[in-house]
């Protein structure tokens, strides 16, 4: 039984120690939104926060993570800046990576909200996107860093912790 | 009411249009989710008594925008809100057979193009149908009714009703042997760029792809395959994974050995472990020097290539030319890699077979079920789920097959079967591989007056002819029938498949003109790889166009312009991308070069104008500017990314590695030796669209071909080095 906030959440998985976060939150706890791409951590469609640092959940043991914080794109609840803004640039074409592309986002805006391009080519090129929604998706970082620089509450879902216990 | 038993067939022309609607809604399968009590005028549309106005999608939603597209479609001539419509993927039904294709299809950017006048007209059907009912129900002329985004309402103000509240009556009215369609000055929805209807859910993690497909307790399989293509299994060992914790059973299927375990890390580590022994096949020790050298050896050895083109006497203006450009192109295999793996999920049960599979063919991924279990095609349902990419690879329904197979043998379990990034690239129907040799006449006053192209590829046709006849042929011919008309299409057809000569037949002003292909088949599984063979004869023809263009000492918008003169369509997106582009202003940096190339596919035309950056033998693709004309647009903002994305897929084919084969399998695996495009390397990317009244084209792959020649022509602007072979390596 391995333990760990999920989106807020106290959640326990039973799965073997060594399996992936990526299976415990598809199959364990039925959380699809985030995506199976490449199983190596080279594509990033797994990308979910840790302690809201942005993780490639595929490569993860599970049992890594216990008594941690988890975020994925559920844990946003549709409503978070980095969303709208996908929203409005009308970012996704099969929107398999966007799960994945919006996780890494919400970790670079959360500890940056005026990102240059090179801060977001750094903190984006680890998630493939075989649309080519890559221009929509710059163009959607800086509104939504936009939108978060008029925001001054802190976001719940990216609080960096230090990890620690349930 | 029994609509769906009465006869149903509503044949009729459309004023002005011409269009012939003729679909049956009685077949030997019902068409799938038909409400009981609705009003369905036809395959697409149901109105229920509710209101709910219920559209079957009956093409796969790959990222290309039909979900949102054709739904505007045919909400326009319904008069109904498209947004507020249900829309539910279709399943297969020979109603939805793709009329270009006779399957039902996603692919050749056909979806808006043969789906415009079916789906008005259906829309524009049931509407008149309404009005009929609220006509009758009141008592006035059809001609004062009427309708207004979902109600159909009488200009005195006295009387207005929903659809819902029509429905029942609509059904009872005879469907009107002719229909008028709106104006497109009256459009509501088309030709504007609504947001996508899928993109809520996609932005949220809720979109149900082929791998989030949940069934009660549901396993998971994986499938161990033979590294080389057509190789065949021996034996394996099954105590090799008997301790293996969740598996629950492992047995041999026509494609290797499944492992079936509560989740994918168990099915996927007892993968690991499987002892097990093949026979690598005809293919054993093949690898791609060999292949390559025997497709140019096919070319040369060519007594008289199929002629795909052939005008004038480009002989006589070769023998008399007073000089002669030669060239040679190449383009290797290439990997599709959508983002979502392979994958199908299925349950069999009580002699049904359910499959729930991202295909771009449900009625072939059907034929291919029933292939591979005897299981009869009437007995199997096909559901779609979104597809995480497509790119063509969904055209292919090897998983589902597999899928079906393994379902058969766990009766009462629904099996998903996933396939790994690594067996999705080294089992993929790879982009063949081609080769192109040119030649030009130029005569005494620099006039180019003759144009040779011939060039060896392998047709599509080699891997797809037996399912896709399996699937087109009625379900009464027998399979074994069916399967081997099937092999004599795949065996016989393809070196006269002039789809493979796509593009080759130039827009130019060249008088003396031949085009010829050679067909040649390694036997590694190829197939449609977004633009299929217009990705490569766009790369050998504007790279080449380019080339006279500086033999004649012109430039190259210039020469294009003049050899393009009764080309309006090339010309207005040449010029469209050239004014966009500032062609004529080049920044003063070291290793700028700027490359053009324009080319016309699947009934649109696109130019498109590269910026490269040349450090060392290193480059970068700094911008690229698009012009597209693809006729009528029904959604403008869709247009442009699909623009954008089509220069993206494009990309990678330009600039980074393509499949190599070892010993008759990929020598590759993952996003690491068979790397994609990623945000750093993209490019700014500016499209633009020419206005147009003309029935719109396809825009799904058509940015992708005059992608590699523009940079390659970019380059050579660059450089003054010419590079003919795909990828584009400055240090090859």
């Amino acid at each position: 039984m391995i333990e760990f906030f999920l989106n807020g959440q106290p959640v326990a998985v039973e799965m073997e120690s060594d399996t992936p976060l990526l299976w415990a939150l598809r199959e364990g706890l039925q959380k699809t939104g985030t995506k199976f791409g490449c199983g190596q951590g080279l594509c990033g469609a797994c990308t979910v926060l840790v302690n809201g640092n942005p993780t490639r959940s595929c490569v993860l043991p599970v049992a890594n993570i216990a008594g941690q914080r988890v975020t994925t794109i559920e844990g946003l609840q549709g409503s978070h800046a980095v969303q709208q803004a996908w929203l409005d640039e009308n970012v996704s074409q099969c929107g398999y990576c966007q799960p994945g592309q919006i996780m890494s986002a919400v970790g670079l805006l959360s500890s940056n909200t005026n990102p240059t391009d090179e801060d977001i080519l750094t903190a984006m090129t680890g998630n493939i996107c075989r649309c080519g929604t890559y221009p929509r998706i710059v163009k959607a970082i800086k509104s939504a860093a936009k939108i978060l620089r008029h925001q001054s509450l802190p976001d719940p879902a990216t609080e960096k912790t230090s990890g620690g216990a349930l | 009411m029994k609509l769906t038993r009465r006869k149903f067939l509503i044949g009729s022309g459309v004023v002005g249009g011409g269009l012939l609607l003729g679909f049956s809604l009685r077949d030997a399968v019902p068409v799938p989710h038909t409400r009981p009590d609705s009003f369905q005028p036809n395959a697409w549309l149901q109105i229920t008594p509710q209101g709910e106005v219920i559209f079957q999608l009956d093409k796969a939603e790959m990222g290309q925008g039909v979900m949102t597209s054709l739904s505007a479609i045919i909400g326009e001539e319904l008069d109904y809100d498209p947004s507020k419509m249900t829309i539910e993927f279709a399943g297969a039904h020979s109603a939805f057979k793709n009329p270009q294709m006779g399957v039902q299809i996603t692919g050749g950017s056909t979806a808006v193009m043969t789906g415009w006048n079916p789906l008005r007209g259906a829309g524009a059907t049931a509407r008149a149908m309404l009005i009929a009912a609220a006509a009758k129900q009141w008592q006035v002329a059809v001609e004062q009714c009427k309708t207004d985004d979902g109600f159909v309402i009488h200009p005195d103000g006295q009387h207005r009703s929903s659809y819902g509240e029509l429905a029942i009556q609509a059904a009872q009215q005879t469907a009107p042997s002719t229909i008028a369609l709106k104006k497109p000055e009256d459009y509501r929805w088309v030709g504007k760029s609504l947001q996508r209807f899928d993109s809520a859910d996609k932005v949220q993690g809720k979109t149900q792809f082929g791998v989030d497909v949940q069934l009660p307790d549901m396993k998971v399989a994986v499938v161990v395959r033979c590294p080389q293509f057509g190789g065949k299994l021996i034996s394996f060992d099954k105590n090799s994974v008997a301790g293996a914790k969740g598996v629950k059973d492992v047995f041999a299927i026509h494609s290797g050995v499944a492992i079936v375990a509560d989740g994918y890390w168990q099915a996927r580590k007892a993968a690991g472990q499987l002892v097990v022994e093949w026979n690598k096949g005809p293919l054993a020790g093949l690898d791609t020097a060999t292949i390559l050298q025997s497709q140019k050896n096919a070319l040369a050895n060519a007594e008289k290539p199929f002629s795909i083109m052939d005008e004038g006497d480009v002989g006589k203006v070769l023998a008399d030319a007073a000089s002669v450009v030669e060239a040679e192109y190449s383009a290797p295999f290439f990997h599709h890699s959508p983002m979502e793996p392979q994958n199908c999920t299925a349950l069999f049960s009580n002699g049904q077979l359910s499959l729930w599979a991202p295909t771009q063919t449900a009625d072939i991924a059907r034929a291919v079920a029933s292939h591979f279990t005897g299981v009869p095609q009437e007995s199997i349902v096909v559901e779609s789920t979104f597809l995480g990419g497509g790119f063509g690879r969904r055209g292919y329904v090897d998983f589902a097959g597999e899928a079906a197979a393994i379902a058969v043998q766990q009766p009462g379990v629904p099996v998903k079967l996933m396939w790994s990034r690594e067996d999705d690239m080294q089992h993929d129907y790879y982009r063949p591989t081609s080769y192109h040799k040119l030649r030009a006449a130029i005569d005494a006053s620099t006039n180019v007056v003759g144009w040779h192209h011939d060039f060896v590829s392998t047709s599509v046709l080699s891997g797809f002819g037996v399912d896709l006849m399996h699937a087109m042929l009625p379900s009464w011919v027998p399979e074994k029938i069916a399967r081997g008309i099937g092999q004599n299409v795949a065996d016989f057809v393809p070196a006269y498949d002039i789809s493979m000569g796509e593009g080759t037949n130039i827009p130019y002003a060249i008088s003396n003109r031949k085009a010829g292909l050679v067909h040649y088949d390694a036997g590694i599984p190829t197939g449609f790889w977004r633009s299929v063979s217009h990705s490569f004869n766009a790369f050998a023809v504007e790279g080449f166009v380019d080339e006279l263009a500086h033999a004649v000492k012109k430039d190259p918008v210039d020469f294009r312009r003049e050899y393009l003169k009764d080309s309006p369509r090339h010309l207005a997106v040449l010029n469209l991308a050239v004014e966009k582009s500032r062609w004529n202003i080049m920044p003063r940096i070291a290793g700028f070069g700027r490359g053009v190339a324009v080319h016309e596919s699947f009934g649109s035309v696109v130019a498109i104008v590269a910026d490269v950056l040349v450090t060392g033998d290193q480059y970068a693709v700094t911008r690229l500017v698009i012009a597209v004309d693809c006729g009528l647009v029904i959604n403008p903002d869709q247009v442009i990314a699909q623009m954008e994305g089509g220069a993206v897929y494009g990309l990678t084919a330009v600039m980074k590695n393509g499949v190599d084969i070892v010993d008759g399998a990929c020598a590759q695996s993952n996003f690491h030796d068979l790397p994609v495009l990623r945000m750093n390397e993209s490019p700014v990317i500016a499209a633009f669209i020419v206005p147009s009244t003309n029935k719109p084209g396809g825009i799904g792959e058509v940015a992708v071909p005059p992608v590699a020649p523009a940079v390659a022509n970019a380059i050579f602007a660059a450089t003054g080095k010419r590079l003919r072979d795909l990828p584009l390596k400055l240090n090859a």
